[in-house]
């Protein structure tokens, strides 16, 4: 770990600015996937800005009959809300498939957002890696990638987003609150949080430098019957192989969104409005355009199966 | 004192404190995080300073630069240990791979450096400072590719060849044949604790306070690694979070504590940080393993083969999965042969029953496969193949054998009756659901070990050995060996272990430690007694010790007025043992749920049955089985090193990746002891069971998965990926 600066700010266009102000710096809210970053100095950040004071820890009514969520909400704490758990089940249910219940406790909204890849030649800086270091190579492309993506990746590429919170975020149709250096505030729809990175695996998400993250906002519930299933080697305390979201409606429409595949939760709204001719044309669909590797071609089938899993338990 | 079978003492006819589960004893100063682990020794030496080791960026080749300049001026660095700066160390009997090999590199993460500073985070920071730059070599790494040529094993633990009648020619004419390959991956320890060492220079005298299983292994190889004389060095390990093999040896931890410890003339404390424990250390190799079963229309075994390829750093000694083929089963014609072949992965080495362990993963599947084939229940087909005697040298009777039994008992208790044949018949809800069932064999070695027992005067006693508690309860066995033998209660014993000053003891391995040391203790007790009879002028054939008194010749003494006794004993194992096969043995059983639109296979309940010699602590040894049960359990379904054959090297080297069962995973466990003492095996009785228990619940599982499904993967670990495409449609 390099040495770095540190500073506690106390409000989020504080925090920004010094963000902003400040090359190589980087906010820090529970620490559990920057630190562990930084010790392996995948993460380098001269100064760090610690947003734990800013206040941004309640989750609030909207007047539109959502919830607005700060960005300093513990997983365990958003999970555990009861507006949550009566009216967004997936959410919940998504949260507490992630990581263990320590880590959850420590891990907040924004931060969870934002967690990296889990490709482990990522985590390996003796490897080369063009996310890591743009230009270097891709030691997983010819690798080991039974983890990794399998659409929306690139030629630079093909790690995943990995992880459950997002997945539901984006079934949800969350939007993302933010606020600049400058001061300026902004919304960004939960689809376009995440980036496909084409030539550009280190540009993740649609923030620019020194933006932080405030709220989370979730639209009005849509009903429906609220399922995540997290399909992995072991039971608990492991990352997806493929994770699949969905709201199942009464008439059999809905919503389905999946996590493991991509660079970023996926959903393709075209392919969930297959969801009445059943799992096989969903998934058709959705990964119409997938590139999947000798090793990872199974998640294309597997995503089938447990959607089909949750279709035939919710008309049960 | 040597051992030569059978024993019979007194004092196993009516044991008061052996044999009764008894809590650990150094449970307290776990509990409160108060057992001094090696990295927590604050107290042990004065000023110590921190270090880190750099492992090596490359597989194979040479060191061509290392800039040091940015890390030496990096703050608070007191010194650092490069390789191109220093000689490479000697090397060991139990080492294979260099531990600190100078510019030469010989796998992934070897040791190249030892920074050393005031603070933990000063020296990490200045690690990532080295630029190293190499001339990478081509290596060999795939060994499906380069098994073929693979060579008959030397110098490993089993046989590497074992052949009676011939087995070709009866195969060959058998009416029912199975010729099958599985394998099994390389597998890591992950033990908790890693490895960790302070070490401490007194002139040319080395303390190394570490954590390590065999104490005079230890001592013995630093001797010829750092080329210092052993009566220099000392060696001390009374705590130790975990080792299952991987701390049998010395490692780079201790050598590169000791280096810097000397440029830095400090004492220094290394521990190797959790990345480097996969490819640094060293690791289960995978085998590819062939068994061939030929049996007659009743099913009847007349010749059976079991072969395995395996690759090593060393190309001589790999993992010698048919070890338990040569006891199992009967048949007249057969054959073992176990080949290895040289790899440049890091150094394979022993893990948790080595060769067994992975052997039953072929071996129980396979009979699994017979049994079907000849539409026997597999149970039945086991008994119907029970041998008399040794199968492979059927001149060795068994000392005490109840394999038969276990499996029948374990049946019972199991609800084996209620076990449908027929694969992919039984479903509950989404879940497919089915059992399976395996047969365990693990040896019952013993080894030479001693101890020191001495009275304190006050009514109590101190046992001292080298002996080491790997988290296996040691402290407590041996205290309720010298309780049993002194006619104490346990509160009255004190044990101390692990510290090479002591006697030399087996240590803990192989299954070997529970039986020997606990003899070791014995013996140093009878030489107790001989001398307090002596003293007292008791014949110490009838001398007798209740309730802290020494009772014969008509006197009644107690302990306390004896002074501060003491006496050394060890205990030897004479030939005798030759002429026995001293096995331990399990019917082991496992009932999974196979999620039939995922795939996800999820153990429901797994029992073992066990016969393993008199036990001395129930309640420890029951944390024994179903410890090894969870690691069978991972072993199964989800451990594996994967190797990068470009770059060679295990790719998954964290926690995160290379994945062990959590608590979700392991939902219901029995253990059921037999009440076998074997007194061929020891005067206690008594045999190990730490490796018998991860010896056979692996086949269990992926037996009751085929059972679930239909499906028969020969991969380990059986993952939902080699499934899908077979799995029913939805
Ligand atoms: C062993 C392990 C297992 C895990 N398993 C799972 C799993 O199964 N599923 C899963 O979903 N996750 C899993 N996680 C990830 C975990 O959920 C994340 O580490 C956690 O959510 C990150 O939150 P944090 O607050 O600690 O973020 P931090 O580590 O503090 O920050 C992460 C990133 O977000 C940035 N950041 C933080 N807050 C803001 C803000 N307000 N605005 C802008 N940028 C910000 C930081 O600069 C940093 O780049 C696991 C983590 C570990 C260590
Ligand atoms: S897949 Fe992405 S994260 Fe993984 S090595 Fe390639 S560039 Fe790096």
């Amino acid at each position: 770990m390099r040495s770095f600066t540190y500073q506690r700010a106390e409000s989020a266009s504080q925090a920004a600015a010094a963000v902003a102000a400040t090359p190589g710096a980087k906010f820090i809210a529970g620490g559990t996937n920057l630190l562990d970053l930084m010790k392996l100095e995948i993460e380098t950040p001269t100064h760090l800005v610690d947003v734990q004071d800013t206040g941004l820890d309640r989750i609030e009514d909207t007047p539109e009959g959502g919830l607005r969520i700060g960005t300093l909400v513990s997983n365990t704490a958003l999970s555990a809300d009861q507006r949550v758990r009566r009216d967004y089940a997936v959410l919940t249910r998504a949260i507490q498939a992630g990581a263990s219940g320590q880590l959850r406790n420590k891990a907040t909204t924004g931060g969870n957002l934002l967690q990296r890849t889990r490709c482990p030649y990522f985590y390996d800086p003796n490897m080369p890696c063009n996310k890591r270091k743009p230009g270097d190579g891709c030691a997983a492309m010819k690798g080991y990638s039974r983890q990794l993506g399998v659409i929306g990746t690139s030629e630079s590429c093909i790690a995943t987003y990995p992880g459950d919170m997002a997945v539901a975020l984006r079934l949800l149709d969350a939007v993302v609150e933010t606020v600049k250096g400058d001061g300026t505030a902004r919304s960004i729809p939960i689809a376009d949080f995440h980036r496909l990175w084409g030539d550009h695996p280190e540009r993740e998400t649609a923030l620019e430098p020194g933006e932080m993250i405030t709220h989370v906002v979730l639209p009005k519930p849509l009903g429906g019957k609220h399922v995540y299933h997290k399909v992995r080697d072991r039971a608990s305390y492991a990352f997806a192989l493929v994770s699949v979201a969905a709201v199942i409606q009464p008439d059999g429409t809905g919503r389905v969104a999946f996590g493991g595949m991509a660079p970023k939760p996926w959903r393709v709204e075209e392919a969930e409005a297959l969801l009445p001719q059943g799992a096989s044309a969903v998934v058709k669909r959705a990964f119409a355009n997938a590139k999947p590797r000798s090793d990872n071609r199974f998640k294309l089938a597997l995503a089938e199966r447990t959607l089909a899993g949750i279709l035939a338990e919710a008309r049960s | 004192m040597e051992f030569n079978g059978p024993s019979q003492d007194a004092i196993l006819t009516d044991p008061k404190v052996i044999g009764k589960s008894t809590r650990r004893i150094d449970g307290p100063l776990k509990t409160t995080g108060t057992a001094p682990y090696a990295y927590e020794r604050h107290d042990v030496v004065p000023n110590q300073a921190y270090g880190y080791v750099l492992g090596a960026g490359i597989a194979k080749g040479r060191i061509t630069a290392m800039n040091l300049e940015d890390a030496r001026k990096a703050p608070g660095v007191i010194a650092i240990v490069a390789a191109t700066e220093h000689e490479p160390v000697g090397s060991s009997d139990f080492n294979h791979a260099p531990l600190f090999g100078g510019r030469k590199i010989a796998h992934y993460h070897q040791a190249i450096a030892c920074v050393v500073a005031e603070t933990f985070e000063e020296a990490r920071a200045a690690a990532a400072m080295i630029r190293t730059s190499y001339e990478p070599e081509d290596g060999t790494y795939d060994l499906a590719k380069v098994a073929p040529s693979a060579e008959l094993e030397k110098g490993g633990w089993g046989d590497a060849r074992s052949d009676r009648g011939d087995f070709e020619a009866t195969f060959g004419a058998a009416a029912e044949k199975l010729d099958q390959h599985y394998t099994t991956p390389d597998e890591s320890h992950a033990m908790m604790e890693p490895m960790a060492t302070i070490a401490a220079w007194d002139g040319d005298r080395l303390t190394v306070w570490t954590s390590n299983q065999m104490i005079n292994w230890g001592k013995e190889s630093l001797a010829s690694i750092l080329s210092i004389p052993e009566d220099k060095i000392r060696v001390d390990s009374p705590y130790i979070g975990g080792g299952f093999g991987g701390k049998l040896f010395v490692r780079a931890d201790a050598v590169m504590a000791a280096l810097a410890a000397k440029a830095a003339k400090r004492p220094v404390k290394v521990m190797l940080q959790r990345p480097l424990i996969f490819n640094n250390t060293t690791h289960r190799p995978a085998t590819i393993q062939r068994v061939r079963i030929g049996t007659d229309k009743q099913g009847r075994i007349q010749a059976i083969a079991h072969e395995c390829w395996s690759g090593n750093i060393t190309g001589q000694d790999g993992e010698n999965a048919t070890a338990q083929t040569n006891h199992m089963y009967a048949g007249d014609d057969r054959m073992t042969a176990s080949y290895v072949t040289q790899l440049d992965l890091p150094e394979g080495n022993a893990m948790r029953a080595p060769g067994e362990a992975p052997g039953h993963m072929g071996l129980e599947v396979a009979i699994d496969e017979m049994a079907e084939k000849l539409g026997m229940d597999p149970i039945e087909f086991r008994i119907l193949n029970e041998p008399k005697t040794m199968p492979a040298h059927p001149d060795r009777k068994f000392s005490e054998r109840h394999l038969v039994r276990c499996l029948r008992e374990g049946g019972e208790r199991f609800g084996w009756s209620k076990r449908q044949a027929k694969p992919a018949s039984v479903s509950d809800g989404r879940w497919l659901v089915g059992m399976g069932v395996s047969a365990g064999f693990r040896g019952a070695p013993t080894t030479k070990s001693a101890a020191r027992v001495a009275l304190d005067g006050n009514g109590g006693a101190k046992v001292t050995t080298d002996m080491t508690d790997i988290g296996t309860g040691s402290y407590t066995i041996i205290a309720q060996t010298a309780a049993e033998c002194l006619g104490l209660p346990l509160e009255k014993v004190s044990v101390v272990l692990g510290d090479s000053a002591f006697p030399v003891s087996s240590g803990s391995g192989g299954q070997w430690g529970a039986a020997s040391s606990t003899a070791g203790v014995y013996a140093a007790c009878i030489e107790l007694h001989r001398s307090i009879a002596q003293k007292l002028g008791i014949d110490p054939q009838t001398i007798r010790f209740e309730d802290g008194r020494v009772i014969g010749a008509g006197k009644t003494v107690p302990l306390s007025d004896l002074g501060q006794l003491a006496a050394t004993g060890e205990i030897d194992f004479g030939d005798y043992k030759k002429g026995y096969d001293i096995g331990t043995y399990a019917g082991h059983f496992c009932e999974v749920g196979v999620d039939r639109y995922t795939g996800e296979i999820r153990i429901r309940r797994m029992l073992a049955v066990c016969d393993a010699g008199r036990i001395l602590n129930p309640l420890s040894a029951r944390s024994q089985v179903i410890g090894a049960m969870t690691m069978a359990a991972g072993a199964t379904l989800m451990e594996e090193l994967a190797v990068d054959k470009r770059f060679g090297y295990f790719v998954n080297h964290d926690l995160a990746s290379y994945e062990v069962p959590v608590h979700a995973d392991i939902p219901h466990q029995e253990v059921v002891f037999l009440d076998t003492p074997d007194p061929y095996s020891t005067p206690l009785q008594a045999k190990g069971v730490g490796e018998l228990g991860i010896c056979g619940p692996t086949a269990a599982i992926a037996n009751a998965v085929y059972n679930a499904t239909g499906i028969r993967v020969r991969e380990y670990p059986i993952t939902l990926d080699k499934m899908i495409d077979q799995l029913p449609q939805v």
